[in-house]
């Protein structure tokens, strides 16, 4: 019993992270109505970023801040230079970009920073609680992510600005004729999806360690939390991450082993997404002909 | 206009038949190469371009086609051409069966999904209740074909399986033309562009979703077989994430609703690696990442849609 | 590369006049060689998930610079081709064809990758090419009778795992076993050297072996489940970023198994210091390259040769990355067998003189480690040292183990 409790915690330490990665995926798609593929390895680069700033001397909220910063700016300059001109293209082209996009953030992080494993330092420290199950950063880089998640839900939400933004990503005719500058919004969402993402990468680099391929497993399971709990919710990609975090736990341990935890975990995200084709908080749109 | 396409196509295929005597073993293996990735290729180009259902997993269907071709050359030696139909057969199967839940999933999440298998795929490859048949993280080892003795031509096994690969790929890619200028693929592009209006003419969306899903995934798997033999080898690192974006990179740089277009697409993905590195060696993730992205720039409906436009163009114009 | 591109062009040219090509004074001695060149192919992961073993390649590629450098070898400058295989075994293939059937190369050298390898050994073999010191630690290239032109370079995984075993037997001979395993050939390498010296007390001793796949973000489940099996021994067959991880959360828990490492996560910056030096005290691995990041080496003639060289022909690369020694030490015992060769380039007598090697020592190899090799022996380094993390450095103790080779 000791031990099941044990994996559920380290289950949800796991989750923490796929939920700080799932909230970038929300924050893109309810801005632009795309996935970027290359949101994990946008991430990391930050992440580089700041451990540069910190090996510079520059003291560690201060380099989060920059980073965060520097984030939102290149985000947003990559939404101007890469994909305004692809405005007219079809949406398979995007995608092109995308994956284009990936492979260089990748490529270019191993060449600039190199490929040894680098420890990323955390704010808190201090020695694990519960039993060594769940580390002090884990519960602040939880909170980071609530903190973070309650941001995005009450931008959306309650600031004309999130509605703006929406109203641009889901139809940017009418939110044009409306007076919404469409192109500012789209910048915008894309800055704030890094700037989210830089976050989560700054949060899950002291756990995962720093390297140019850290994200790729994370993002995968972000991918799949994101989907579990609905990608335009950021209330049920959150919840989707943590869950996804400990069902594939109790899946290794208890169900299926280690070698098909990820495969049964995606099996289960398919099953519900066959109930419920927008995920368990996702709401499904429906288009008029 | 049919016919001349038809000429043209056949021409393609003789040249490339032709260089089979031209150029050495290893441009031919090159060659062979592209063949395959065109076909797979072509079966996302039939599931994504003309239906519309984004797939970003057929590598799977790749995999899945590979290791069927390995499993019954290796352990039960039967002759590669008699591996060709299981493996379309199984392939199909497994495509249907899941097309049946993609029939729910709209747009990004079916997207999202049939990336989940590509990347459950490997871990499956190397189960190890499936080891005895797999070969495991080892994989399995494959002889390549030898010519058939009594060839009017004396054929060496590089070119032998140059002009099989290119056969089957020629077949292959006149039935998909076939299928997509027909009524059925009439039907395929009207549920791409108009689901409710598609199912008020009276067809049946959900049968031709799941049957293009099936045919799909049959033309990627009788690629796999192909890939396959040509490399000799099956081994779930060969099957990874990667290879079900590269199939998608190809598809969009070739053009998506097109059939000539995964040519382009296969040649592309066979030879930008090679080209990135001669570049540079310390990040040809890099020069790769820049080249695909300058090719949306250019050509945002891939290399068959811009020859598309340009052909059309000159026609235009009075000569 | 615009040279490779003319070449390419020639080709046809070149064919077309094979008779007289033949006849002209400047033809090749043996595949690949010349009066002035000699020819090294090898395959390499500059792109794709293994891209940081890259290293390796641009390691060997400035070391047989400095070979050219000095002269080259009996006349010859050292043409290393290196190329990309984005660690695909399909582009394996075609870029081995390339570096052998187009590029006409003497020999293959230190490729990357068992997957790769294995995916290529076939057609090598066949074609009588040399496939040199195999960049992989899996047992299956010591197989002379089956692949007599393949040989590996470094200890095998197995024969580290089987030393282990034997350490257990004599220091924990009723201890609980608990293994964790990267799932691939490399981890279940480890588990078979494992079963190899305990045979059936393998499963008697075996409280829990569990698995992670490489797209794992983190194995805190699997240190879980092994914790709770009551395992006091631990043998962790992973790779540094997982090795690192291991460390820390068995640290956190506070359970103190005998935990093994594998010789792959020996690095201190790769592995011991992102998870905290005080956290790895005790940690046992075998050794057999100089860790450059151990302080103990600090004014080792061997590694200063080795840190004047870097500072020469790699400045700004990155000094703490062991995949730099590493190729040092390939291209080091690259370089012993083609002197061997005594001017006779031939494929053949290269296969010959790489399995002909005496006790070779190496500059970044730890004292007492060397290269041997004869027509039986497949095995180049089959020694280890037994290496105990004190806290701030690695310690040796006991003497330099054989493993049982072949």
């Amino acid at each position: 019993m000791d031990e099941f409790l044990h994996q559920v915690l380290s289950g949800v330490a796991s989750g923490g992270i796929y939920a700080s990665v799932a909230l970038a995926l929300v924050m893109i798609f309810q801005a632009t109505h795309h996935v970027n593929f290359a949101q994990g390895e946008m991430a990391m680069f930050s992440t580089f970023i700041a451990l540069a700033l910190i090996e510079a001397g520059v003291p560690y909220w201060g380099a989060f801040a920059i980073t965060v910063l520097l984030s939102l700016i290149l985000g947003a300059a990559i939404q101007r230079v890469l994909l305004t001109p692809m405005a007219g293209s079809p949406v398979l082209a995007s995608v092109g970009v995308f994956i284009g996009l990936l492979l260089i953030f990748n490529s270019i992080a191993g060449w600039l920073f190199g490929y040894t494993l680098k420890p990323f330092p955390t704010p808190f420290e201090g020695p694990p609680v519960l039993g060594g199950f769940v580390t002090r950063h884990d519960l602040g880089s939880t909170a980071v992510t609530l903190a973070v998640l309650g941001g995005v839900y009450g931008f959306f939400r309650f600031t004309n600005l999130g509605l703006a933004m929406r109203a641009a990503a889901y139809n940017p005719v009418s939110s044009r004729l409306m007076g919404i500058r469409v192109g500012r919004m789209l910048a915008l969402g894309w800055g704030l999806a890094a700037a989210i993402g830089a976050i989560a990468g700054m949060m899950v680099a002291p756990v995962v360690f720093l390297d140019p391929n850290m994200m790729s497993g994370v993002l995968l399971y972000a991918f799949a939390g994101a989907l579990l709990g609905g990608i335009s919710n950021p209330l049920g990609a959150v919840f989707g991450g943590f869950a996804i975090g400990v069902i594939e736990n109790l899946a290794g341990a208890y169900l299926v082993g280690p070698e098909l935890k990820l495969t049964l975990a995606l099996a289960i995200i398919v099953a519900v997404l066959t109930v419920r084709p927008a995920g368990l908080f996702g709401r499904t749109v429906v288009s008029r002909v | 206009m049919r016919v001349l396409r038809f000429l043209a196509g056949l021409l393609f295929v003789a040249a490339a038949a032709g260089l089979a005597f031209a150029v050495s073993d290893y441009r031919l293996f090159q060659l062979t190469t592209v063949a395959v990735y065109a076909v797979a290729i072509l079966g996302l180009a039939l599931v994504t371009g003309f239906n519309g259902q984004i797939s970003l997993g057929h590598g799977a269907f790749y995999a899945v086609g590979a290791y069927v071709t390995a499993i019954l050359m290796a352990h039960y030696g039967v002759p590669y051409w008699a591996t060709l139909p299981a493996s379309a057969a199984i392939c199909a199967a497994l495509g249907f069966l899941i097309g049946l839940p993609a029939l729910r999933l709209g747009g990004l999440y079916l997207a999202l999904t049939t990336f989940a298998l590509a990347v459950a795929t490997p871990q499956l490859l190397k189960y190890h209740a499936f080891e005895g048949w797999t070969g495991g993280v080892q994989g399995l080892v494959l002889d390549k074909p030898d010519p058939p003795p009594g060839l009017p031509l004396p054929l060496n096994a590089d070119q032998w399986l140059y002009l099989c690969t290119l056969g089957v790929s020629a077949v292959l890619f006149l039935l998909a033309a076939n299928l997509v200028r027909g009524r059925i693929g009439l039907a395929m592009r009207a549920v791409r562009d108009h689901p409710l209006a598609a199912e008020a003419t009276g067809i049946d969306v959900a049968l031709l979703k799941t049957r293009t899903f099936a045919v799909s995934a049959m033309v990627t798997g009788v690629a796999g077989s192909m890939g396959a033999v040509a490399v000799g080898f099956v081994a779930p690192d060969s099957f990874t994430v990667m290879l079900s974006i590269t199939l998608f990179v190809g598809l969009v740089v070739g053009g998506v609703a097109s059939v000539a277009g995964p040519v382009f697409g296969g040649a592309f993905i066979a030879f930008l690696p090679n080209i990135a590195e001669d570049i540079s060696k310390a990040a040809p993730g890099a020069v790769y990442g820049v080249v695909l992205i300058a090719f949306m720039f250019l050509l945002p409906s891939g290399v068959a849609g811009g020859l598309g436009r340009l052909l059309r163009r000159a026609a235009r114009r009075p000569a | 590369m615009y040279r490779r591109t003319l070449l390419a062009a020639a080709g046809p040219l070149a064919a077309t006049l094979g008779v007289l090509n033949r006849a002209s004074p400047a033809r090749a001695e043996a595949p690949g060689v010349t009066a002035t060149e000699i020819k090294i192919g090898q395959t390499q992961a500059y792109s794709g998930p293994a891209s940081a073993y890259g290293a390796i390649g641009r390691g060997l590629t400035a070391f047989f610079k400095r070979v050219n450098d000095g002269g080259g070898i009996a006349g010859r400058r050292i043409n290393f081709i290196s190329v990309d295989d984005g660690y695909m075994p399909p582009k394996a293939v075609e870029q081995t064809r390339r570096l052998v059937e187009q590029e006409g190369v003497s020999f293959l050298l230190n490729s990357l990758g068992t997957p790769s390898n294995s995916a290529v050994q076939k057609y090598l073999n066949q074609k009588k090419v040399p496939q040199l010191f195999v960049s992989s630690g899996a047992d299956k290239w010591a197989n002379p009778k089956e692949f007599p032109w393949t040989i590996g370079w470094q200890p095998s995984y197995r024969t580290e795992a089987q030393i282990y075993a034997k350490h257990i037997l004599q220091n924990k001979p009723g201890g609980k076993l608990a293994v964790l395993y990267q799932n691939d050939d490399f981890g279940k390498d480890y588990v078979a050297g494992l079963r190899d010296v305990l045979g059936d007390r393998y499963d008697r001793m075996l409280a829990k072996a569990v698995s992670y796949e490489v797209t794992d973000p983190t194995i805190d489940s699997q240190i879980v489940t092994l914790q709770g099996s009551g395992a006091d021994v631990l043998v962790t067959a992973a790779t540094p970023k997982f090795s690192a991880q291991a460390i820390r959360k068995i640290y956190d828990l506070n359970w103190k198994p005998l935990h093994f490492l594998t010789n792959v996560s020996s690095s201190v910056a790769a592995v011991i210091n992102p998870a905290g030096p005080e956290r790895a005290v005790g940690i046992i691995l075998g050794g057999y390259v100089k860790e450059v990041s151990d302080p103990a080496w600090e004014n080792d003639p061997g590694m200063n040769e080795w840190r004047a060289f870097m500072k020469e022909y790699m400045p700004g690369a990155d000094l703490a990355d062991a995949n730099y020694p590493f190729s040092y030490g390939v291209g080091g015992t690259t370089v012993q067998v083609l002197k061997q060769c005594d001017g006779d380039f031939s494929r053949e007598n290269i296969l010959k003189q790489a399995t002909n090697l005496q006790t070779l020592q190496l500059p970044t190899l730890l004292p007492g480690i060397t290269v041997s090799t004869s027509s039986t022996n497949y095995h180049p380094i089959r020694q280890l040292q037994m290496h105990r993390w004190n806290g701030t450095r690695w310690e040796r103790f006991g003497n330099v183990i054989e493993g049982s080779g072949d």
